[in-house]
């Protein structure tokens, strides 16, 4: 029992709730979502030293022992994502000081700032179903809030849309639900695992395991289900857009990568076929549809598509090396990508649109800007020394291993066009004569825009270089996620 | 047109009180009997949204001058801090502590600590309802 | 009496995914309600259905249902409550915006 685990759910949730009431001082407002969001990254590093020296924390709420009550489970592979959501909490909260008009301030931002990271945290830290459920819902409730702010016919509409299309995810999440709880008779997912292997009907067990899949990934953008996504991605401000290309989509993964290591582990030639194809696919199509696009955010909304093929393609292989891979990619990925972007809000807040075809010749006018952007860019295609290589060289590398050689070449191709279609952006954006004329762009400073990017870029700088430690911890957070038993120990049997 | 709802406007003045004191009586009821914060809170704003709609709007903002939204807040903080209040003594976030106490008049009376824990819901859920039942009735361009 | 319910649950579901494909925008939000009244009722079924079984009131019952799908419905009853409101202030707004109710019209293939 470690209090230390509900913090990082607590402390947003308190927070929101005294942001309502300080809606009308919004400087207040801003110094202290400030204040708190640091205060969540200390906590979460200590969170991540605290459970890789000491092993998995668990807290049983209301003091109701498991599997009868709710525990909160801090494993590796959890704080490691409660670290990176306060990491990007933070860069695009700084960037939102920048860049969101006053106005929107008053409509509750930071309270469902606050709150969207409650979901997000309370969704890695949970160890029982329906409480996956709920999290989930107060997740999806704050950013259906966030997504549809400022409120542009264009963002009504699309939010519409991506509203329903999650509603009815919830909609089959309960059905999963319905049918593990009457198989099982428990909710408790450490308990599911254990019910589920000694189990002898194993059809009810896959059924449940297709529809969570399919609710998973409709959150996490697989294959047929990713159609929402660059739509309502384009709609909302930079900040906004940046927290949730860098994290939502990495929940709904995280929740497939937990469900199919820990409780659908026992068919995995039938569960981890269908995922390696649903790879395989979902970073085809959303690579081709990056490349078709001639719009900044766009582009870089099919690229989440796209990469969360190679996260669920180290799922698919299930070897130690690839889920250590796809651990690294998840990392590195929600920090490229946020600051990417972040990078898309900073030039559009210079040249006023997100158009390539309308912008060139950021480079002259705007160096700094422009080599940030470029070594995030290749870092996303995978060039070493940068994050990215390594990470995706290690899920190719098992893959050849396992001999799954369309995977592998599905993947290099992939790779290649992420290439292309971001250098198709640096090419638009900052090659070229300059499009602006001096008097446009002077009354806006560069470094406070900058200010928050700049850290992400440094430390995908520095995943890539220290990619020696990082890869060894990656190895160590998918042992443990590999070996069920030790989760279902850590909460069963106190 | 002002027309005058004389039948309305009496049946609402007897009702909205009965129904005000049985949403009370849910939320105590809900600890041990079906009832609660939820409920009660879905009860106490359906008895104001019949205030709201048979009283016009402007009368009943001056004789209630509520905000929903600093509610909500007030709700959450108060269900937060309750649920918080466990981890002084070491125990687990919302551990339930209860005991009897005598009191003049009631008798021995049960009380626990899931009471602030479900005042908290139910002004969060009158704050919800109203707040998106008013966000669409105030919009009238 | 499970058969009947899973029935019931089935035809709920079939209307709520008739009604989400209609263009519509407020038959949709209908079409989100109902499909969560059918989950709902699936859950209860699944948990297994008890006859003659009361709610758990007292600590010495005999015979009583399991009370913790009840619980679970009426966690999802107040989210998919919250849900609905928004929606229903969403349906409305995206309205208002675009004047026109029709999905068909709100495709938004023109600006791409």
């Amino acid at each position: 029992m470690s209090n230390l685990l509900l913090l990082p759910v607590l402390v947003p949730f308190l927070a929101g709730a005294v942001l309502i009431l300080l809606r009308n001082h919004p400087l207040i407002q801003r110094v202290s979502s400030a204040v708190i969001m640091t205060v969540m990254l200390l906590i979460s590093i200590q969170l991540l030293y605290t459970i890789t020296t000491g092993g998995i924390l668990t807290v049983e709420l209301g003091n109701w022992s498991p599997p009868f009550g709710i525990v909160l489970v801090g494993d590796m592979f959890a704080s490691m994502m409660v670290l990176l959501t306060s990491i990007v909490g933070l860069a695009c909260l700084f960037f939102s000081f920048q860049t969101m008009a006053r106005i929107r301030e008053k409509f509750f931002f930071y309270p469902f700032y606050f709150f969207l990271l409650t979901g997000v945290n309370g969704s890695f830290l949970t160890g029982d179903l329906f409480n996956l459920f709920v999290f989930f819902e107060v997740m999806l409730i704050s950013s259906f809030i966030l997504i549809v702010f400022g409120g542009t016919p264009y963002q009504l509409r699309e939010s519409y849309k991506y509203v329903v299309i999650n509603v009815f995810a919830s909609g089959l999440f309960l059905v999963a639900i319905a049918f593990i709880y009457g198989a099982t008779g428990t909710l408790n997912m450490a308990h599911i695992a254990v019910q589920v292997a000694e189990m002898e009907q194993q059809g009810v067990i896959n059924v449940a395991a297709i529809l969570l899949l399919i609710v998973f990934g409709m959150k996490g953008a697989l294959f047929p289900l990713y159609f929402w996504l660059p739509k309502s991605y384009y709609g909302p401000p930079a900040a906004i857009a940046a927290l949730f290309g860098g994290l939502l989509t990495k929940v709904g993964i995280y929740a497939i990568i937990r469900t199919f290591t820990l409780i659908f582990v026992h068919d995995t030639a039938f569960t981890h076929n269908i995922i390696l194809a649903l790879a395989g696919l979902t970073m085809f199509f959303g690579v081709l549809g990056a490349v078709s696009q001639f719009d900044f955010k766009r582009i870089l909304s099919y690229h989440i598509i796209s990469q969360v093929g190679y996260m669920v393609m180290g799922l698919g292989l299930f070897t130690p090396l690839a889920l250590a891979g796809a651990i690294y990619y998840i990392a590195h990925h929600i920090i490229v990508k946020s600051a990417l972007f972040l990078f898309a809000g900073a030039t559009q807040k210079i040249t006023g649109t997100t158009d390539l075809k309308k912008m060139s010749g950021l480079l002259k006018t705007h160096p700094a800007l422009a080599w940030l952007f470029f070594i995030s860019a290749i870092s996303l295609a995978g060039i070493p020394p940068l994050s990215g290589f390594f990470s995706k060289f290690a899920l190719i590398l098992s893959g050849v291993e396992e001999g799954r050689y369309i995977i592998v070449a599905v993947s290099l191709l992939v790779g290649l066009l992420t290439l292309f279609s971001m250098m198709k952006i640096f090419i638009y954006v900052f090659w070229g004569g300059p499009s602006l004329k001096r008097s446009d762009y002077a009354h806006i400073k560069l470094l406070p825009l900058l200010a928050p990017i700049i850290p992400l870029v440094a430390l995908t700088i520095t995943l890539g270089l220290f990619a020696e430690p990082i890869f060894v911890f990656s190895e160590g957070v998918a042992a443990e996620i590999l070996d069920p038993s030790i989760y279902i120990d850590a909460v069963l049997e106190e | 047109m002002k027309t005058n709802f004389v039948m309305l406007h009496t049946v609402t003045r007897i009702v909205s009180f009965i129904i005000l004191s049985f949403s009370v009586y849910l939320f105590f009821a809900g600890h041990n009997a079906p009832g609660g914060g939820f409920i009660g809170g879905l009860m106490m704003a359906g008895a104001l949204v019949l205030l709201y709609v048979s009283f016009d709007m402007d009368r009943i903002k001056k004789v209630l001058p509520i905000d929903y939204t600093q509610m909500i807040g007030l709700g959450l903080i108060i269900a937060i801090l309750t649920g918080l209040n466990s981890l002084v003594f070491g125990d687990p976030f919302l551990t339930q502590y209860f005991d009897y106490f005598q009191w003049p008049f009631m008798g021995e009376v049960e009380l626990t600590t899931a009471l602030p824990f479900d005042l908290g819901i139910f002004l969060v859920v009158v704050g919800v309802a109203l707040l998106s039942i008013l966000t669409i009735a105030e919009d009238v361009s | 009496m499970e058969i009947l319910m899973i029935l019931t649950g089935g035809i709920i579901i079939t209307v709520a995914v008739y009604l989400l494909m209609t263009r519509s925008i407020l038959r949709v939000v209908f079409g989100i309600i109902m499909l969560s009244h059918g989950v709902h009722l699936l859950i209860l079924t699944l948990a297994g259905l008890e006859e003659g079984a009361p709610p758990l009131l007292t600590e010495n019952a005999d015979a009583y249902t399991d009370p913790l799908p009840q619980a679970l419905i009426l966690t999802a009853i107040v989210i998919s409550f919250g849900v609905t409101a928004f929606l229903l202030v969403l349906a409305y707004q995206t309205n208002k915006a675009h004047d026109s109710d029709d999905l068909e019209e709100l495709r938004g293939n023109a600006d791409e």
